[in-house]
């Protein structure tokens, strides 16, 4: 590590360390006046009741506030749930907003000193750390000493990181208000962007962005000369920056509905809810085309660019859990599991949430059209159902928070009802493969190992066979790591794309066939 | 196929597991065991410097996962054979017992080159061939060792220098001849990998050979002295000088061996029911011209394995490889080669095509006959497709068939530069033949490299 790495990890240190402190900083004052303005009218008088005894009080921290807070509401919805009196129970979750809005904190006066020596310093040090690397060396791609990395290689410093990548997750989805200091950090980014205040999501989105764009950088130092992987990681970087964070706030900053114009359904499993419906549809032309738009890429966007590049258009080029995946979780790629085992789970477990999504999206749409008369509130259910177990727990908790214990792309692979999606045409309808190069494989390993969807790449080059999966988001590291030139992305004619050749090329003595 | 015998290899190298392999899918019956002292199950011998570099686990680079064997009811034993008894048709283990085939298999691969080099058995000399090299080099270079010293410039060579420089241990080569492989590359090959090989700051002798290795009191390597006189201080040495076949142990039998086991274009050793594939066999004739009588690399391994797996189920075909291939990495610099390109030619008899990018880590060569006709290619920093190369070859294309249509061979990933135009317009200048490049898309021109 040169000098400046060294600066480079103690400013990353030191600004994640800044990160995590700030949630503690400042004091909670709730008012009559926030609780009035920050609730739904069906629920005001209530609140104002329940939450009366809060009311000019101060809290020195979030966990005194958020428990009293929290004790109120409990008390309160816990008799009309003993009382079977589901319809007065205030189902709403008022705690994130209530919480910013009674924070008194000096992030709030200077949010840009705050967000500089945190997120700031992270990124910096980032930056110290990665520039450096590789410099006079002949480019090449190097895993030295992957395997003997604690961060890599599931040491102490890999826990530490997946326990604070866990914790972060689970606050972030289910304890927000928790958060409130971080969120008024990037406030004004937010105002500026779009008119509107700060939420959690904001927040996640501006920080999920810049992890993608420096750790792509990182992909640029670590794949140097590899033009195919410059390229790609440069889209993902694209695509995240414009279509997933920017535009659909300069959206919103002109009126319109926030629209990601990449994120496709099942993916987006909240496509076709009624409250999207309804605010596309109510947005006049722009409404109306951001609802075709949508529809096309599900029936002919993802069938047409499968069928002629496979699916790592979009799974390795487009995709934002792809965008972090391939950067961010780029140094935990080798710790996919490659067992046969693992392949069987993955086809059950990835196919039923697929199932799940349509069967779900399906009664959503007749239960809309025949106006909630065929199911009522049932829908409502299966989306919290859903949006818990699959859109948060899986791809959140379990798709990030697990890298550097099952590699990075554990959603992708096990749980993505687009990824299945996708995968069915590519595996069934596609032109896309990875030619294996006659006999050259040495059977090394280095394909499977640096698999991250868990491919056992080896187990067909090593055969001279064209490797055709559901599962492969082409990302091109195989291709790139093998040292002998085996391998091959390629998009090409269907008929010869699986071949089973019992003798390899090279040996003359016998005829087989197939 | 019902046949019910037991036949036993020796050795779980690529040889004897494709020979194991091959038997189970032609063979429901046959009963196979596979023995072997250096693991329990097959690995990828390629792979090993990777595992030192920290690229893989030691489990990587075994090609099938353990319960593979027990489904496909290939018995595997982990023990050291000590001797054959030829005439019992029994094996003696070195921990005692015996165990009986009805036909032997051997394959028993190689071992590093020795040539009595006074303190060629030093502590902190080795070579680089098995599992336990690989255990060793561990435990040579766990401390203490800033500069090695490797002999032999080549493929095994190349590799420890790369292991060596993972741990910061800088490397001097001593090479007999006048190039980095020179025995085997053409004089611009061998200059480019040589070049590469300086600018990893390693340092290349030349024409150096190795007299003698010095030691410490502790009978620990502390320096080598050349041929020419110089001294080497150094804590470790590579001796990476080629392979020998791992006989001794069938020394002094009645089994007829010359540096490798004597075999037949079927395999047969003059044992009735005893074969030999892979590094240790020797054939008594070179199987193609131009092939050596021992063939030590991992594909022809493969294929010997294939072929005799089918002679011992069906009617005995005699050996016959293909278009010679062959493939290595040079630090970053990839190499394949297809067909036959010596070292050296008589520019009577034959002709070649060479281009090298300006950046000296690209190039191809094309090895002509005096008929025009493509002998085989070396290529260098990027990569060609075996197929394409395997048939023209065996079908005798003409070198201008074989520029015209040769965006056809390319292996490289999208987006890389274009080589194949470039080479194509070096070709076009040098011959005066008009060649057609195609058209690059838009897409590619905007996205892919530039030459």
């Amino acid at each position: 590590m040169t000098f400046i790495q060294r600066i480079g990890v103690f400013l990353f240190l030191a600004g994640l360390l800044i990160f995590s402190g700030i949630p503690f900083l400042g004091e909670y004052m709730l008012t009559e006046e926030q609780v009035i303005s920050l609730t739904k009218d069906i629920h005001q008088d209530n609140m104002k009741n329940i939450l009366q005894p809060m009311f000019g009080k101060v809290y020195s921290n979030s966990f005194e506030f958020l428990g009293e807070f929290n004790s109120l509401m409990n008390g309160y919805n816990d008799v009309l749930k003993a009382e079977s009196k589901w319809d007065q129970v205030i189902w709403d979750d008022y705690s994130f907003p209530l919480a910013k809005a009674a924070l008194d904190s000096p992030v709030q006066d200077l949010p840009f000193l705050f967000l500089a020596s945190s997120i700031g310093l992270v990124i910096l040090g980032g930056l110290f750390y990665i520039l450096p690397k590789f410099r006079d060396e002949p480019s090449g791609i190097k895993n030295n000493g992957i395997f003997h990395s604690s961060m890599k290689n599931r040491g102490w410093l890999g826990m530490i990181t997946g326990s604070y990548l866990i914790l972060f997750y689970v606050i972030l989805y289910w304890f927000p208000a928790y958060l409130v200091n971080l969120v008024w950090m990037v406030e004004p980014i937010s105002l500026s962007l779009s008119g509107n205040p700060a939420s959690q999501w904001f927040l996640y989105g501006l920080i999920y962005t810049l992890a993608i764009l420096v750790m792509g950088i990182r992909m640029f130092r670590k794949y140097r000369g590899n033009r195919y992987q410059e390229v790609r990681t440069a889209s993902l970087m694209f695509f995240q920056t414009a279509f997933a964070f920017l535009i659909p706030e300069i959206l919103v900053l002109l009126n319109q509905p926030y629209f990601d114009f990449k994120n496709i359904w099942p993916l987006d499993y909240s496509f076709f809810y009624d409250y999207r419906i309804e605010s596309l549809t109510s947005s006049g032309a722009i409404g109306m085309f951001m609802l075709i738009w949508g529809i096309l890429l599900i029936v002919l966007g993802v069938p047409l660019f499968t069928y002629f590049y496979g699916k790592r258009w979009y799974c390795s080029w487009v995709c934002g859990c792809g965008g972090l995946a391939e950067t961010v979780g780029d140094p935990y790629r080798q710790l996919s599991d490659k067992s046969l085992k693992s392949w069987k789970i993955e086809q059950y477990l990835i196919h039923s949430v697929l199932v799940l999504a349509v069967v779900m999206t399906v009664l959503t749409i007749v239960n809309y059209f025949s106006s909630f008369g065929l199911l009522g509130n049932v829908t409502n259910q299966l989306h919290s159902f859903y949006g818990f177990f699959i859109g948060s727990a899986f791809a959140g908790v379990v798709g990030t928070g697990f890298y550097p214990f099952m590699g990075n792309r554990v959603w992708c692979r096990f749980g993505c009802p687009l990824a299945a999606y996708l995968g069915l045409v590519q595996r069934f309808k596609s032109r896309f493969r990875i030619s294996t190069n006659g006999g050259q494989c040495i059977s090394c390993g280095n394909c499977s190992t640096y698999c991250e969807m868990g491919i056992d790449v080896r187990w067909y080059a090593q055969r001279g066979q064209n490797i055709v999966r559901s599962s492969c988001v082409g990302c091109g590291v195989c291709a790139s790591v093998c040292p002998r030139g085996v391998l091959k992305l390629e998009n090409g004619p269907e008929e010869g794309r699986i071949n089973d050749m019992p003798i390899i090329i090279g040996n003359d003595s016998i005829k087989l066939n197939a | 196929m019902s046949n019910t015998h037991h036949i036993v290899i020796l050795g779980n190298g690529i040889a004897g597991i494709t020979c194991a392999r091959q038997l189970r899918k032609q063979s429901d019956s046959v009963k196979i065991t596979v023995i072997s002292g250096e693991s329990t199950y097959f690995f990828s011998r390629t792979a090993l410097m990777y595992v030192f570099m920290g690229h893989m686990k030691f489990e990587h680079t075994q090609p099938y996962e353990n319960w593979f064997w027990e489904k496909n009811r290939i018995e595997l034993l982990e023990k050291w054979v000590e001797r054959v008894d030829f005439a019992e048709k029994e094996l003696h283990f070195q921990s005692g017992g015996k165990f009986s085939y009805d036909q032997l298999v051997l394959a028993t691969g190689s071992k590093p080159n020795k040539f009595g080099w006074p303190g060629q058995d030093l502590q902190g000399v080795q070579g680089l061939y098995s599992k336990q090299d690989l255990e060793l080099m561990e435990q040579n270079t766990s401390e203490g060792v800033n500069h090695a010293v490797i002999v032999g410039g080549g493929l095994i060579g190349i590799e420890m220098a790369e292991m060596l420089a993972y741990k910061g241990i800088s490397v001097t080569f001593l090479v007999r001849e006048t190039g980095f492989w020179r025995n085997v590359l053409p004089k611009e090959e061998s200059a480019l990998v040589g070049r590469h090989v300086s600018e990893h700051h390693m340092n290349l002798r030349l024409e150096t050979e190795l007299a003698e290795i010095i030691p410490d009191e502790f009978g620990r390597v502390k320096a080598v002295r050349t041929n020419k006189g110089e001294e080497l201080p150094c804590q470790f040495v590579g001796l990476t000088a080629g392979v020998t076949p791992n006989i001794d142990f069938l020394k002094e039998t009645d089994l007829k061996v010359n540096r490798g086991i004597l075999v037949d274009s079927f395999f047969k050793t003059n044992i009735p029911d005893v074969f030999a594939i892979g590094d240790c066999a020797e054939f008594h004739e070179p199987p193609a011209v131009g092939r050596n009588k021992i063939e030590q690399v991992w594909y022809t391994g493969r294929m010997h394995g294939e072929t005799l797996a089918y002679n011992l189920l069906h009617d005995p075909v005699p050996y016959q490889p293909g278009v010679w291939f062959n493939s290595a990495k040079f630090l970053d610099i990839e190499y394949q080669t297809y067909g036959w390109v010596p070292s050296d030619w008589s520019e009577e008899a034959f002709n070649s095509f060479y281009w090298e990018h300006e950046s000296g880590k690209v190039s191809i060569r094309l090895f002509i006959d005096h008929e025009n006709k493509v002998l085989g290619v070396n290529n260098f920093g990027f990569r060609l497709s075996h197929s394409f190369f395997d048939k023209a070859i065996k079908e005798r294309w003409e070198v201008v068939e074989v520029i015209k249509r040769l965006e056809d061979a390319n292996f490289a990933p999208e987006f890389f530069a274009p080589y194949i135009q470039a080479i194509q317009s070096a070709f076009q200048k040098k011959s005066g033949i008009a060649i057609k490049l195609k058209k690059r898309t838009f897409i590619q021109k905007l996205l892919g490299a530039k030459l």
